[in-house]
């Protein structure tokens, strides 16, 4: 004969082990998205749930964006359009000889024998919202998985870059702006053309770093993609220069900059399609697979962070 | 009779339905794109301490990871963080419950207050171990502030279907 406890009495595992099994449920997760970056399967499964309570709570948001936009006044919608229109006739000249200016690179590299540039295209996607994280800086735009929207891509509005796709959903993804902690672009300054990178502060600024003290920096200098990272092509404005601390003391100018994109608008973007990699020639190919399978006994940790950024 | 939403009081018992509905709406509610208003409260994190304090055993763990997973993956946050969290300040608002419930409401608010803390300074932490990262201000703090000053609003609402309708016969047998 068992002395069981009457069913109505029964509550199931005793609360302590219970929490114990959900804290180290939930480490386990913790531990594997933040260290391994091997969860996003799981990610994209789960968001399929969240994803119609998130549309559900943006409904009322929309709504009244659309009335809103509904009782626009004529005048308003007049003026803009005029505008708009006298945009695109000052655009007209530049653009006429922008097409012309590019076929004639296009030949005259030919002519030296140069690599062609690759041109950019990409499709156009509306930024969403953005995360709720405080920790980071992130928005959500509308193409995912479903438009081939691939992690990695380069992220630009009208005036210049924004950021980098860096997670991908069924129907949405997640950009990283410039001004995450976590972002760095390659960039040039175009009067002087010194290579440099820059880094985000995560207070909506950036800051140009590893360029030495007595460098040829002034504020206003325009920062623009170097394209050496194989990620953005080259030419894009990123940032000005705003403020430049010259420390005596220091190796290192401290040079500070504001994204040149409207980095913390709302609006539309364009996603710029994957750049083709390069192939390495021969003999730096078999000198980079030889460190790998140097480095690869030794922690994997900077690679998985390296593997993560490209 | 007098009014107390102390555990003295009888209520009727609450329908489960109700609440798994006002743990949705409060999923939605942080859901509301309200961007980088760091001072919003944590919806999710109010309403499950209220109903881990009311109902322990209907509301525990097992929905405070559920919820937390929830929020980890709409929120872009590392997956854990908010689950972590919740399961967490579930337990502790679940093994308080019985003391708790014997305070008035501005003394309940008290208690709560440390708890809904706890959620924040939890993923903070975590956050600072795992990846780094800066300080997110101390609007990031207020939040719960705002949340404990809701709580005696938010008892009077969640109960609102629980209360019984006052009777009036006065000449009743017994």
């Amino acid at each position: 004969m068992d002395h069981q406890p009457p069913p109505f009495f029964n509550r199931g595992p005793a609360p302590l082990a219970l929490l114990t099994f959900y804290i180290a449920l939930s480490l386990a997760l913790l531990i594997a998205d933040a260290r391994f970056q091997t969860l996003e399967m799981l990610r994209q499964g789960l968001s399929l749930f969240t994803h119609p309570v998130q549309n559900l709570a943006h409904l009322p948001g929309q709504v009244v964006e659309q009335v809103s936009s509904y009782f626009v006044s004529l005048a308003r919608l007049q003026e803009e359009n005029a505008q708009l229109k006298r945009t695109r006739l000052e655009n007209v000249s530049s653009l006429l000889r922008t097409k012309q200016l590019e076929s004639e690179n296009q030949r005259l590299r030919k002519l030296l024998e140069l690599k062609e540039r690759p041109t950019a295209h990409g499709q156009l996607s509306q930024i969403l919202f953005s995360a709720r994280d405080p920790y980071s800086r992130r928005v959500v735009i509308d193409k995912g998985l479903q438009d081939h929207v691939q992690a990695g891509q380069p992220v630009i509005d009208d005036a210049g870059i924004v950021g980098q796709v860096t997670r991908v959903f069924p129907f949405v993804s997640e950009v990283t702006l410039i001004t995450d902690k976590e972002q760095s672009v390659p960039v040039q300054i175009v009067r002087t053309g010194q290579r440099s990178v820059v880094f985000g502060l995560g207070n909506g600024q950036l800051e140009l770093r590893f360029l030495p003290a007595n460098t040829d920096v002034q504020n206003n200098d325009l920062l623009v993609t170097s394209g050496l990272d194989g990620i953005y092509l080259a030419g894009f404005p990123v940032a000005k220069v705003v403020r430049i601390d010259r420390d005596a003391t220091q190796a290192f100018a401290r040079i500070f900059c504001t994204p040149i994109a409207g980095v913390e608008n709302f609006g539309e973007v364009l996603v710029l399609a994957p750049r083709p990699t390069v192939a390495l020639p021969e003999p730096l190919a078999k000198q980079t697979a030889a460190n790998d399978r140097k480095s690869a006994n030794k922690a994997g940790q900077g690679r998985k962070k390296r593997a993560k950024k490209e | 009779m007098q009014t107390s939403y102390g555990s003295a009081r009888i209520l009727l018992p609450v329908r489960p339905w109700f609440i798994f509905l006002t743990l949705l709406l409060a999923l939605l509610l942080n859901l509301l794109p309200t961007g980088i208003l760091l001072a919003m409260p944590d919806w999710v994190a109010l309403v499950l301490v209220f109903w881990s304090i009311r109902e322990p055993r209907r509301i525990g763990m097992g929905s405070a990871f559920l919820l937390g997973l929830a929020m980890d993956i709409a929120d872009a946050s590392l997956l854990g963080q908010h689950a972590f969290a919740y399961v967490l300040v579930a337990y502790a608002a679940s093994s308080l419950s019985r003391r708790i419930l014997w305070f008035p409401l501005g003394q309940q608010a008290l208690q709560v207050f440390p708890l809904l803390l706890i959620v924040q300074i939890v993923q903070y932490g975590l956050r600072m171990l795992l990846i780094g990262g800066d300080f997110p201000g101390v609007f990031y703090f207020l939040g719960p502030c705002f949340a404990t000053m809701l709580w005696p609003l938010l008892t009077l609402v969640l109960l609102l279907p629980q209360h019984q309708p006052v009777d009036h016969d006065a000449n009743r047998p017994l």
